[in-house]
């Protein structure tokens, strides 16, 4: 299909991309909205697989690099908290085969817990940053970071944006390259040894790489210059670009593709040539603040719209200075837990028990809304447990009883586990009990896998992780498995009595979800046939 | 920029407006346009309102349709249609589910196709690449049934005297 024009998402541009640029391996962990990325790879014909979470994707992702081969990882913005870890010494490292890190931010927070500006990573981890504005750029710009990833030997992110995700756009691909080298292990000590005689080196290693890049920026890199008039000169990146092209016709712009290190040579010279510049950022003040620091008198956005996602409307607004109130789009019907779902009778009895709900991330924490209002607090995913547990350490002991955690099968794989060790390590004087709600798929981010469903990212078979036998070997005291379709005993007498035990306790309500059911029954049929797994487009579900 | 296109698909989760905007700007694409769709998904799946947007036209720039800028806005739960009429341009046309009289779609699930063929009566994209984008995007085995929702749309388009978009 090469040269053929297509219309892509953002993200299946990544996918195409990816497999034209030889990866042989992609990982990530699934979130909105960087979910469809390795599904379209998979579909593909790439090898792309879950990982628990997004630190150990990326260390996966890095021992791949090491091995010489092109690795993919994504995560959402979120997620690279998690993978910040490795991320920050995996750039002190030398990688030999390409190592790109997708990173897909959440401005306007349309299925996030925050709207943090990942940019700051970039200068924080120091790792070059490349920003599409659409979905040829997200193909063009992921094949160019693996070749920037392998000519410095460093880990590069593409920084994505939700309307870049999940916006449908044109494409024209080009030719696919062969996978690289067959990988291989070379000996590389203080390549990859990141202790304090090594990094030392590494750290002034990574500085000099950073200048060389930037050097290649200011002479190569991708920008676009779109002369108007002299009077206004935006300088913009990712998304807002479009907006910004829209929202002033007549304007000059200056679009610069890899957002760190800048091309600040180029955006000095712009700068001067206009009578007015000003930046158009989504997000933080990032560009504007490091503009500044350059010396290059750039005028920002009113504070204002620092806060959610920019449109054509507001990008109008910013170049105008309007800092008077927006118009508040109406309401729309906000999203319930579905009709049959298992999670509904979980939280009906807490509501009933009057219970303080420690909650965590995924569908379930639809569980804050009416008619059930049964969460308090909801903060990270894993955090359900610790939270709760710091809650039963501090409260009264009346009020520390009712304190219940409330964490979903894939989050309490993600960084759930630290959480049950430290319950059986620290266990508060009532003890404490924790709830998986077991729905057998990762159910908010559309149906993937996870190490708790013996399957697959491609629903094929694989080893299934235990709960049970885990929380047992671990030391929790009480381990119960409550099948919700059975009746035998209520949910709600069963928790009762838990809570007025002072011992640690953990309770797995288990049914699958209700939307992923039809899928997994054809899973379990296909593995059970031996019969090559169909895809849900291809099985019509 | 005369001949840009912006249209908003609108509706609760699980309805079928991302699909309907998939097939709206697969046409449009097929038919040698310009395209940008753009759409959040995510917690909307759980049954709450959903929006679409689609752009297409010789050149498109932010894949959003600004507010007050729509040429068609195409609902398709009645309750939708208030909390979306301000994308609408003055002059801009509504199709709301109200078009397709109770009881004449086979199955509840072509609304969706339905109302795209009465959009179909105001835009400039030819009837082979409407079916060509609505086949691409379904299982074979409903292709039929959703060949009679969107002739239905049509047909209810052309009674209805809807306005053209200025």
């Amino acid at each position: 299909m090469t040269g053929e024009r297509q219309l892509l998402s953002g993200d299946d541009a990544v996918a195409l991309a990816a497999l034209h640029a030889g990866v042989q391996l992609g990982t990530g962990y699934p979130g909105t909205p960087s979910t469809e990325i390795l599904e379209t790879f998979d579909q593909l014909g790439g090898r792309a697989q879950w990982s628990p979470n997004e630190k150990v994707a990326l260390e996966v992702g890095l021992g791949v690099a090491f091995a010489g081969a092109r690795t993919l990882v994504t995560m959402k913005h979120v997620g690279l908290n998690v993978a910040a870890d490795p991320l920050y010494t995996a750039a002190y490292t030398d990688v030999e085969g390409g190592l790109v890190v997708v990173s897909a931010d959440d401005p306007g927070m349309a299925s996030s817990q925050n709207e943090q500006d990942n940019r700051h990573y970039s200068r924080a981890a120091v790792i070059p940053t490349l920003e599409p504005i659409d979905s040829q750029q997200a193909y063009d710009f992921t094949r160019l970071a693996f070749e920037i990833s392998e000519r410095w030997k460093i880990p590069v992110m593409l920084r994505l944006t939700t309307r870049v995700c999940h916006s449908k756009t044109v494409v024209v691909p080009r030719a696919p390259v062969a996978a690289t080298a067959v990988p291989s292990f070379e000996r590389k000590i203080p390549e990859r040894v990141m202790i304090p005689a090594f990094a030392k080196p590494a750290h002034h290693r990574l500085r000099a790489k950073l200048a060389e890049i930037a050097a290649w920026n200011e002479a190569e890199g991708p920008v676009r210059e779109d002369r108007g008039d002299s009077e206004l000169g935006i300088l913009t990146t990712g998304i807002s670009a479009v907006h910004a092209r829209e929202a002033a016709p007549s304007a000059s712009h200056f679009t610069f593709g890899m957002t760190y290190p800048l091309p600040l040579t180029r955006i000095r010279d712009f700068a001067a040539s206009v009578q007015r510049v000003l930046v158009v950022e989504e997000g933080d003040p990032v560009l504007v603040t490091d503009l500044r620091a350059e010396g290059i008198p750039v005028e920002g956005k009113a504070e204002m719209y620092r806060f959610g996602e920019l449109d054509v409307a507001r990008v109008r607004r910013i170049i105008a200075g309007e800092t008077s109130p927006e118009p508040v789009p109406p309401k729309g019907k906000p999203p319930e837990l579905c009709q049959g779902c298992a999670h509904r009778e979980v939280f009906q009895a807490l509501k009933d028990l009057d219970c303080i709900v420690a909650g965590d991330i995924g569908c379930y924490t639809l569980g804050v809304l009416p008619p059930f209002s049964a969460m308090d607090t909801c903060v990270c995913m894993g955090a359900s447990i610790g939270v709760g547990l710091g809650l039963r350490h501090a409260l009264p002991e009346h009020e520390a009883r009712r304190v219940v955690s409330v964490i979903g099968d894939s989050t309490f794989v993600h960084s759930g586990l630290t959480g049950l060790a430290e319950m059986v390590y620290n266990p508060p004087p009532s003890g404490h009990l924790v709830l998986i709600l077991d729905n057998g798929t990762t159910a908010m981010t559309g149906l993937q896998e996870h190490p708790g469903t013996g399957r697959s990212l491609d629903h094929s078979p694989t080893n299934r992780m235990d709960f049970e036998a885990i929380a047992r070997a671990m030391g929790v005291q009480n381990v119960h498995l409550v099948e919700t379709t059975d009746k035998t005993r209520s949910l709600k007498d069963l928790i009762s009595d838990l809570l007025a035990k002072p011992e640690t306790a953990l309770v797995i309500t288990r049914q699958p979800c209700v939307l992923a059911a039809p899928k997994i029954r054809l899973y379990d049929k296909a593995a059970a046939e031996g019969t090559p797994q169909q895809t849900c487009a291809a099985a019509g579900v | 920029m005369e001949t840009l296109k912006n249209i908003v698909i609108a509706g609760l989760g699980g309805q079928g407006v991302l699909t309907a905007s998939d097939m709206l700007a697969e046409a449009a694409f097929r038919a040698g346009f310009d395209v940008k769709k753009s759409e959040l998904h995510g917690m909307s799946q759980r049954g709450g309102s959903v929006s679409s947007d689609v752009r297409y036209g010789t050149h498109v720039l932010s894949p959003m349709v600004p507010a007050g800028e729509a040429d068609v806005l195409l609902v398709l739960d009645s309750t939708q249609v208030e909390i979306n009429r301000a994308v609408l341009k003055p002059g801009g046309v509504l199709i709301a589910p109200e078009l397709i009289a109770p009881g004449t779609l086979k199955n509840k699930k072509s609304l969706n196709v339905a109302l795209l063929g009465a959009v179909s009566s105001v835009l400039d994209i030819p009837r082979a690449h409407w079916m060509a984008a609505i086949y691409a995007n379904l299982a074979e085995k409903l292709h039929k049934i959703n060949d009679q929702a969107f002739e239905l749309g049509r047909e209810a388009a052309s009674r209805g005297s809807l306005a053209q978009p200025q």
